[in-house]
């Protein structure tokens, strides 16, 4: 179903202002150049829940942050039972009736669940003193909890519930502050699946009481037998909307998917040659038994969900992680490496995910950041050449095409996409075997992303291994030679790239 | 340009205190005896700030040099006694005991050894309790304090022999100041030129960043507050040289005196900024800025608010080049 038939669909129905507790039109939302969201409309029927399903930087997040006051949007209105409202800041959105329930929950762990539910609007005893009125606090929250049958004592200390009961504690809050409106953020991606089920419950008696939600997850099947409504975003714009009954979890993962590959990804002549790395059932606190091999010159994809344990696979065979059970080998040898000194020494290379809290230290000079891991490698591991150093630099800053007045500037001086060139410069003169990239391409724009293909793929035509973590499935489609998927901490497929789908990926991560 | 503009305001509000007090006690301030004299009693904080600018500039911090100078003092002159052959009444006692050079030589490594020990130890309580270097070395300066307290009952241990690192010269500049420049160009060249210094910055910056670029963060870390502790060692070998004798009073507030020198020198406590040339000219700043008040007649106390009002100055106008820039 094309945009255009969804915004019909919602002119119709909004001229039946009362049926819909929640409208969102035209929504627009910018962040400097990047587009965020754009003309996003989005109703939300009274007392249903509606689903918001959409891959990884969708916009269903920021959508929610504009509809929680915490972003202003840069175009569009918001209705609320038929009312327009603007929200300059999350205590509007509160006092109109909207409650977040965030991925984290958000509690103070050393006070019970009675003072959190009623923390910052306390009702005072009067008189000259003004003293907390604890007998009424506890009275109402004993009264919310029997009415809800929720299993939770109201002096139980926030830091020793489960996280299934933390969440019931923000409902409570949610319910005390008279929300008309919660919004769930993967609510169950703490949880076991009997507080799961529980929260099932809980959500179609608040349903029955007139309680609008709008449910955020992950977990399709979850999705479709929860939601009344489904609303699909992709690239930040509603791509489809439809009643939960007419849907299944292929036809959903065919809306959320459903794009065409872009031209930017360089043709691909792959040979694979023998294996480079292998991990053999690689075991830590967050993964199970993950086994693959990467061969020389291949390129090969991670794909998965937020927390399906990509990442962590990374830091596994890094030495972030201490491994468990399982093992690394490079070249046939079985490796040791127990932090990443090792692991580099070993011909390992890792270029992180979050450029910022782990891949650059902003405030030294690009060169600096460059060579930080490869003075061994430059025959400078006692001591430095500078003159050696600029001129290594001077050349990758050519060959990368990188905007810099000098190698000697900050990298906070650089755009994002040359920061991110800067730490591609790292691992390309580290020159490691086997190298991992982590979202190589996250936050940085179409052309920086094109130029950033084509260096891996030129690295692996010249015979290095590479293992491309992404959660952007047509990268992986784009540039891989084959994509493992990953489910929970465990490995769920390791496929041809030529043979498989989008819908088939997405299958193996999400259901 | 920028850089260039850095280094240029401490290095000219130096040049302003020299001429101020060139211009105010010429007879007194501009004779070599005076320059000779403001040097040597820079050496001994200036030998430890060296060591301290590593710490700061990995955002730590190391309040226990003062005591541990104290202490390293005290074992260093007991060791260069018990080597000349007093016992342990007469190195107690106070008594003038002759030393042979070579007791000497080695009562000074003793203090450095003694002080390295000191930094060992700050630095693997640091990284295996994941504690904060402010409390750490909150907790090692009272015992370091008490410990060189306990060893002689609070009394001085005299070392009137041990002369030669104040009094000796090495072709006619005083045996300190030249200690001194050495520490100073062998560490500004560690800090500069090799690899140990990168890490020491990149820690400082992003000590996330550089664990996953492979560096030993916590392997890094107890080496540079061993460094340290090795340098209030030898600061503290020069100090007793300098008085003749140990006290266990001696270094009090000196972590002050050091940390204000590093951080008026352009190091940012915050980590990952700073250099050794910056560290000299905040050592010599705060040295000149007292002798000259001294020629000129005026009380500590009024010196205190000096040293304190430049530390501020020097960093609001760091800050301030900082959000210009």
């Amino acid at each position: 179903m094309s945009q255009m038939s969804q915004m019909s669909q919602m002119s119709q129905m909004s001229q039946n202002t009362t049926e819909f507790f929640l409208r969102m039109e035209g929504i627009t939302k910018r962040f400097g150049p990047v587009t965020a969201l754009s003309d996003v409309t989005f109703a939300v029927r009274r007392g249903t829940v509606c689903a918001l399903c959409g891959e990884n930087g969708a916009g269903k997040s920021t959508l929610m942050k504009v509809l929680s006051g915490v972003y202003q949007p840069d175009g569009g209105k918001i209705f609320l039972d038929g009312k327009e409202k603007h929200f300059s800041g999350p205590k509007d959105a509160l006092q109109a009736g909207i409650s977040m329930l965030y991925q984290e929950v958000e509690l103070a762990g050393h006070l019970t669940v009675y003072e959190n539910v009623f923390l910052g609007r306390e009702p005072l005893r009067g008189g000259p003193f003004q003293c907390i009125d604890t007998a009424a606090e506890i009275q109402k929250v004993r009264e919310l909890i029997e009415a809800n049958h929720f299993q939770l004592d109201p002096m139980a200390t926030v830091a020793e519930l489960s996280p299934g009961q933390c969440q019931l504690v923000e409902l409570l809050k949610a319910m005390l502050s008279g929300a008309r409106l919660i919004v769930m953020d993967e609510p169950t991606s703490a949880l076991s699946e009997g507080e799961a089920a529980t929260l099932f419950q809980i959500i179609h008696r608040l349903k029955a009481q007139g309680i609008t939600i709008i449910y955020i997850s992950h977990r399709l099947e979850e999705v479709l037998a929860l939601a009344d409504d489904i609303c699909v975003l992709r690239d930040g714009a509603v791509v489809f909307g439809a009643p939960a009954a007419e849907l299944t979890v292929d036809t959903l993962v065919k809306h959320m998917v459903g794009r065409e590959l872009s031209q930017y990804y360089p043709p691909r002549e792959s040979k694979p040659g023998e294996v480079v790395f292998e991990a053999r059932h690689l075991t830590t606190k967050h993964i199970h038994d993950v086994s693959f091999q990467v061969r020389a010159g291949e390129i090969v994809g991670m794909a998965g969900l937020v927390g399906a344990g990509r990442s962590e696979t990374a830091q596994a065979i890094f030495g972030i992680d201490a491994l468990l059970s399982g093992e690394c080998l490079l070249h046939g040898e079985k490796l040791s490496v127990r932090n990443p000194t090792e692991a580099i020494a070993a011909g390992i290379g890792f270029l992180t995910e979050d450029r910022k809290r782990t891949g650059l230290c902003t405030e030294l000079p690009c060169s600096w950041n460059i060579t930080l891991p490869n003075y061994e490698r430059l025959d400078m591991g006692k001591i430095l050449s500078l003159a050696r150093e600029r001129k290594e630099c001077l050349a990758l800053g050519k060959k990368m095409r990188l905007k810099w007045r000098d190698p000697e500037d900050p990298a906070s001086s650089l755009s994002g996409r040359n920061q991110q060139k800067v730490l591609v410069s790292r691992w390309l003169q580290a020159d490691s075997e086997f190298l991992i990239v982590d979202e190589p391409t996250r936050g940085i724009d179409v052309g920086a992303k094109a130029e950033i293909y084509a260096l891996l793929n030129d690295l692996a035509a010249s015979g290095k291994a590479i293992l491309m973590i992404s959660s952007e499935l047509p990268e992986i489609l784009g540039m891989c030679d084959r994509v493992l998927v990953m489910r929970e901490g465990r490995l769920t497929a390791d496929l041809l790239v030529a043979k498989a789908t989008a819908e088939e990926v997405m299958h193996f991560a999400a259901v | 340009m920028n850089k260039f503009a850095k280094q240029l305001l401490p290095f000219s509000s130096l040049f302003f205190i020299i001429s101020l007090w060139a211009f105010l006690e010429p007879d007194t301030f501009l004779t070599f005896q005076n320059f000779k004299n403001v040097l040597s009693s820079t050496a001994a904080n200036g030998i430890i700030a060296a060591g301290m600018t590593f710490v700061i500039i990995t955002a730590g911090i190391d309040l226990s040099v003062g005591s541990m100078l104290a202490m390293c003092g005290m074992l260093g002159s007991i060791v260069m006694l018990a080597l000349s052959g007093a016992s342990w009444g007469q190195i107690s006692g106070g008594a003038a005991i002759a030393m042979g050079g070579w007791a000497m030589f080695v009562g000074t490594l003793a203090g450095m050894a003694a002080g390295a020990l000191c930094g060992f130890l700050n630095g693997a309580l640091i990284t295996r309790l994941k504690l904060a270097p402010f409390i750490v070395t909150l907790g090692s300066m009272s015992i370091f304090r008490g410990v060189s307290h306990i060893i002689n009952s609070s009394r001085p241990i005299s070392v009137s022999a041990y002369s030669w690192l104040d009094t000796g010269s090495i072709l006619g500049i005083p045996a300190a100041v030249v200690i001194f420049a050495l520490v100073l160009l062998a560490t500004g060249f560690v800090l500069k030129y090799t690899p140990f210094g990168r890490y020491t910055y990149a820690i400082g910056s992003n000590p996330q960043t550089a664990y996953h670029a492979g560096v030993n963060v916590d392997k890094m870390l107890v080496w540079i507050y061993t460094i340290l502790g090795a340098l209030v060692g030898l600061g503290a070998m020069v100090m007793t040289s300098r008085a003749s004798s140990a006290q266990p009073s001696a270094g009090l507030s000196l972590e002050l005196d050091v940390i204000a020198a590093v951080i008026i020198g352009g190091c940012s406590p915050s980590g990952g900024k700073g250099t050794m040339l910056g560290t000299l000219i905040g050592c010599l700043l705060i040295s000149f800025l007292r002798n000259g008040l001294t020629l000129l007649g005026v009380v500590a106390q009024i010196q205190l608010v000096a040293v304190g009002l430049i530390i501020i100055i020097a960093v609001t106008s760091d800050r301030l080049a900082a959000k210009k820039n």
